[in-house]
Order: structure tokens, then sequence, then C-alpha cells
């Protein structure tokens, strides 16, 4: 399987939920608040001019708290919910000017979605689940179920192919609606809260199996969530967003080293930064004279591991390397240090 | 203050007119076209004969062992495939065997009727709001309107028979599998339905391959209903010259034959019993995978 190519551009979206609410579109971008907007006009803001570049082959999460209209958003993407103003282009083509028709075929071969609540067919088997897309699109039976077999067994569920939804565990079912999502091989995965109802280690299952298919897969991934130690391990990009708005965008190191405001300094307070952050983020530019045995650390360590490293080799800094062993900079344990006490470094 | 006691009244003049012109029109309607209404249903009526033949002529063993078939199918139980056979050698030692077949013929044309014509309704209502509307109110009104009402214009219009007798059963029997058909597709997840959507599915592709599959426990309780208010008008069909159980009970009524009546009142108890506990296993069945889910 390639790279997907396919990148999402969201541009000046706009949802206004209501009666009337093309009536308010021009008052909203002119700087209407949510709160005036709702009082006095009984209309309410989904979504606040939302600018997106979603990167092709990447996951890009779209994390905030409930209410904060990312389940809104990822809907806007394959078009459960029209637009009230804006554009989305997917492969030069903007999926909110397609007519019912190309709706349906862009769904059936671009889009497969994975859901909160699993959102599997409870009558049909774990098999029957799986190539339910592919039986919508009319591929034929033997096909389907050879393409959907082979995904069973990729997400870890061979030998359950016959059973019933209610008779797996939540972990099992959230693997079964994967597999329906991976057997459309479609370029654009898209995952609502798709880990938010399961236990905590089985999140942490279900998250490494994901970033272990997308080394392979390569797909536009767009994955929703309200827990930012989720969203700072699978997010090559990340979006924040609060009360329909984008707060910040970028990818986890900016967001931990350089939080846009107090809402998001308060998200990151609880996190585990040296999981986090990189070497890559703090180390400084190669002096001169680079220290003889100093320890080397690959680029993309985390600053948990260089701490470990560094005690263990009883050095105070380490050579930063590429993954060809060439040295890229020098990262000391006072930057590390300083880099896991403060917020703000960069 | 006489107005205050005596209600304000149309003029009982033109209150008879209007009867009149009514009740005229309907007789014109009759004497003109009544011939023609009955060719409309006359192949309606060779199904009806057909199907009571069929069962009536069978030998009894094949009836016992073809229901208890069904039983078995339906419920893959044995307690009720037993419970089905007891009940139907009670009925025959009783001496109601060819009276039985008789109800038992028209209630399952009725139900098979009922659920060919009311589950496309019932989609129907669900998939148009302005549909749905008019439906709820002519439904309501079937389900409180007395029988005897509309047996007045059926017989005016048919006659007295089996036709007749028939209609009057499915406009009874219908309206819980009209509704329940909607509220079953009602009911639906709201998620599994954005699933649907999200992997393209086509409107008639979300009806058969989701919404249909998820909405037939529900259809399937629409359907018992459906069965037993079948049950329930056999005798009140009598009236109008339907031969079976119903008849007997009518006559035991006109004539004070209290044990005629029991009998015959036990033997529609006992087809109700088999119809409901098939239907009822069935239903059970089906929602096996189909209900619950646990998170």
């Amino acid at each position: 399987m390639t790279k997907s190519s396919t990148s999402i551009e969201i541009r000046d979206l706009y949802k206004i939920f209501g009666s009337a609410p093309e009536r308010f579109v021009s008052a909203v971008k002119n700087g209407m608040s949510k709160t005036e907007l709702g009082k006095t006009h009984g209309h309410i803001l989904g979504l606040n001019n939302i600018n997106i570049t979603m990167p092709a082959g990447k996951i890009q999460v779209v994390m905030g708290l409930s209410g904060s209209g990312k389940s809104t958003l990822i809907r806007h993407i394959n078009r459960l919910i029209e637009p009230t103003s804006g554009s989305i282009l997917i492969d030069g083509r903007n999926v909110l000017e397609m007519n019912e028709l190309e709706l349906r075929e862009f769904r059936r071969n671009n889009t497969a979605m994975v859901f909160q609540r699993f959102a599997l067919l409870p009558h049909r088997t774990v098999i029957d689940n799986v190539t339910f897309g592919l039986e919508i699109r009319g591929v034929e039976k033997g096909r389907a179920r050879e393409t959907g077999m082979r995904w069973i067994e990729r997400v870890g569920l061979h030998g359950f192919e016959n059973r019933y939804p209610d008779e797996l565990s939540g972990g099992m079912q959230q693997r079964v609606g994967l597999a329906r999502a991976l057997s459309n091989d479609a370029s654009i995965l898209l995952m609502d809260e798709a880990y938010s109802a399961l236990d905590p280690l089985i999140r942490t299952d279900m998250q490494t199996m994901l970033l272990d298919l997308q080394k392979e897969l390569k797909k536009t991934i767009v994955f929703i969530t309200h827990d930012l130690d989720e969203a700072l391990r699978l997010g090559d990009n990340i979006v924040i967003l609060r009360d329909g708005s984008i707060i910040q965008q970028g990818d986890a190191q900016d967001i931990l080293l350089r939080p846009a405001d107090d809402y998001i300094r308060r998200f990151i307070k609880d996190v585990n930064r040296a999981r986090f952050i990189k070497v890559d983020a703090v180390m400084e530019a190669m002096p001169k004279q680079a220290p003889k045995s100093a320890p080397r650390l690959r680029s993309g360590t985390s600053l948990e591991v260089a701490a470990v490293e560094l005690s263990k080799a009883g050095q105070d800094s380490a050579l930063v390397t590429d993954a060809a062993g060439a040295p890229l900079g020098i990262v000391s344990l006072r930057q590390i240090t300083a880099a896991l006490a403060s917020e703000d470094v960069g | 203050m006489d107005w205050l006691f005596k209600f304000p009244q149309i003029d009982p003049d033109i209150l008879l007119s209007v009867k009149r012109a009514i009740d005229g029109s309907l007789k014109t309607l009759t004497r003109n076209y009544g011939q023609s209404i009955e060719n409309f249903f006359y192949p309606l009526q060779q199904v009806l004969i057909f199907f009571e033949r069929v069962i009536s002529n069978a030998p009894w063993p094949l009836v016992v062992l073809a229901l208890a078939a069904i039983a078995w199918f339906a419920a893959r139980s044995v307690k009720v495939v037993v419970a089905v056979i007891l009940m139907l050698l009670a009925i025959g030692l009783m001496g109601l065997w060819p009276d039985a077949m008789k109800t038992i013929s028209l209630v399952l044309t009725a139900t098979l009727f009922s659920i060919a014509i009311g589950i496309p309704l019932g989609i129907l209502m669900n998939r148009y709001k302005r549909v749905g509307a008019i439906m709820q109110t002519v439904l309501d009104v079937m389900q409180t309107m007395p029988p005897f009402v509309y047996l007045i214009p059926v017989v005016m219009l048919l006659g007295i028979g089996r036709v007749p007798g028939f209609i009057a059963v499915v406009i009874y029997a219908i309206p819980p599998i009209i509704r329940l058909t909607d509220l079953g597709i009602r009911l639906v997840d709201k998620e599994v339905l954005e699933a649907a959507d999200a992997y393209g599915c086509s409107r008639s592709q979300k009806l058969w391959k989701v919404q249909m599959p998820l909405a037939m426990p529900t259809i399937m309780a629409g359907i018992n209903q459906t069965i037993m208010m079948a049950l329930g008008m056999v005798v009140i069909a009598s009236m109008i010259g339907v031969q079976g159980l119903g008849l007997n009970v009518l006559q035991a009524i006109a004539n004070q034959y209290f044990t005629q009546g029991i009998f015959n009142g036990f033997a529609i108890v006992g087809i109700a019993i088999i119809f409901d506990r098939i239907s009822q296993a069935y239903g059970h069945r089906l929602q096996k995978h189909r209900g619950a889910r646990h998170d």
C-alpha cells in the first residue's frame, strides 16, 4: 500500500445551528460572539472560522472538551453535517459542492469512519460487519470476504469472524470498527473519539496498534479526542478547539513548549512532559569541539529516555544524531531539566 | 332560561335530509356498482376459499405436524412445540376441528394480507412526515371506531360472506403492524444510521440492510398483536357470514347455550395461545443479537 496523497484543506468553515443560520454568517464573520449569538438570537455557534491544512499521510488530531465542536468538525469532512459556509478541499474537490450522488461515491471510496460507540450492526457477524463498506460498494462477495478476513487478522480478531458484536468486549468491538474502516481502503480515515469509550489499558493498546498500522499504511487520519495524552501520543499535528474556534495548531512540541494561552497551559499542566518532549526541541547547535565520550541519542528520543541514558552513562550532555548517526546537536541535563520544569521555553 | 338546558341543535329537518342524502347515494352506489365491486373482489374470494379448503381438507395429522414444524422453526423450543400439539389435540377432541380450521384459515390469510400491506405503509409513514401525520389520524380512528359501524357500508357494498368478513378483520387488525413498523424504524440507533451514511449507503441500502433488520423485533411484536386482534374479531365477523368458531359463539349467545359458548371460546383462546407463542418466540430469537450491546 502506498502513502496516501490526500490532504484535507479546510477553509473559512463556519457552522451555525438554528432555524435560520445563513442570516448570521456575516455577523459572526464580523465578530459576533458565541454568547451574543446564543442569548439574543437563539442560534448556536458550532464552528467559528476554521482553517486547517491536514497533511497527507499523517495523523491529524483535533482535540477539545465536549462542546468544543470537534465532533461537528469531523462530520463536515464527509458531510454528515452540512456547513453554513466555507469549503473543504480534498484532492482538489470541494466536498461541500458535491451533489448527492457524488457525495455517496466520495463516502464509499475516499473515506472510512470509526465511531465512539462503535456503531456496528448488531444483527451481523464480525465478518459481515467488516465487509459492510465493500458490500455497499458492490464488491463481489468472495473478494470482500478475503479482504475482510485479512483485516480481521490484522486487528487481532482471528477466530472471532463468526461472532456477533454483543458477544465481544468493547475493545474487541472497536477492533471490528477499525477493521471495517480499513477494509474500505480509503485514503482518509476519520476517527471520532474512537477510543474514548475504552478502558485506559485497552486504549493504550489500540493507540499502539494504530501507530503500528500507520507506519505501513500512511493514511490521512483525522483523530478526534478529548484526551491530551492521546493527542500528544498520536498526533503528527494537533489542533485544539474551544467553543468552536481554533486556539492553537502545531505538533506536540509546539503545544507543550509554546502553549498559546492560559487555557492550554492549564490543559498541559498535568501531562508527563518528559514522555512527549523530544530532545530535538531542546538541543543546541553542535559546538566546534564535540565532547569525545558523550553518549549518542537518536533524533526523536524523548526527554524521559534521554535523562535515563545520561545518568546511566554518568555524563552531563549527549549528542543527538540522525538515523545515519551524523550529529545534529547537543543536549545537556540542564536543558532537559529546564524543559521539564518550565512551560515556556521557546 | 330554557336555552341553557336544551343544547342548541341543527334543525332536525336539515339533519334528516343530510342523512337521507348520504344513505341514498350509498344505496345508489351499491345498486349501480355493487356487481362490479363484487367482481373486483372475486379473486380475493377465490384465494380465501382456496386457503380454507387446503387447511380444512388436509388430513388432520398433517395439519398438526405442519403447525408443530412451524412452531419448531420459529421458536426452536420443545416446550412450545409440545404446547402447540396439545392445544390442537384438545380442540380436535372437543369436536371443534372443522370450525377451528376455518377460523385458523381466516386469521392466517388476514394476517398475511395485513403484513403485506401494513409493512410498506409503515415504511411510507416513517419516510414521509406528511403521510405519517395523516396516517396517524386514520389509524386512531380505525382503532377507536366500533367495528359494527364500518361493517355497515362493507355489508351494503359486498353483502354477507367471506370477503366482507375478511375486510372487516383486516381493518380491525392492521393498525398495530403499521404503527410498529414505523416505530421500529424510528428506534434504530442514530449512530448506526450515521455509520450507514458514512459508508455511503443509498436510501434503499440503508432501509434494507440497516433499518429493517434492526426494526424486525419491533415489527414482530406488531405482527403478534395483529394476529391477536384478528382472532378477537372472529366473533364479530361471524355476524356477517364468516363461518368457524365465531359463528358457534354467536349461536351460543343467541340461544343461551352456555357450554357451547365456553367450549368454542376456549378453542379461540387455544388458537390465540398457539399463534402468540410461536410469534413471540420468533420475536425473541430475532432479538438475540439485535437489541442490547454491552459497551
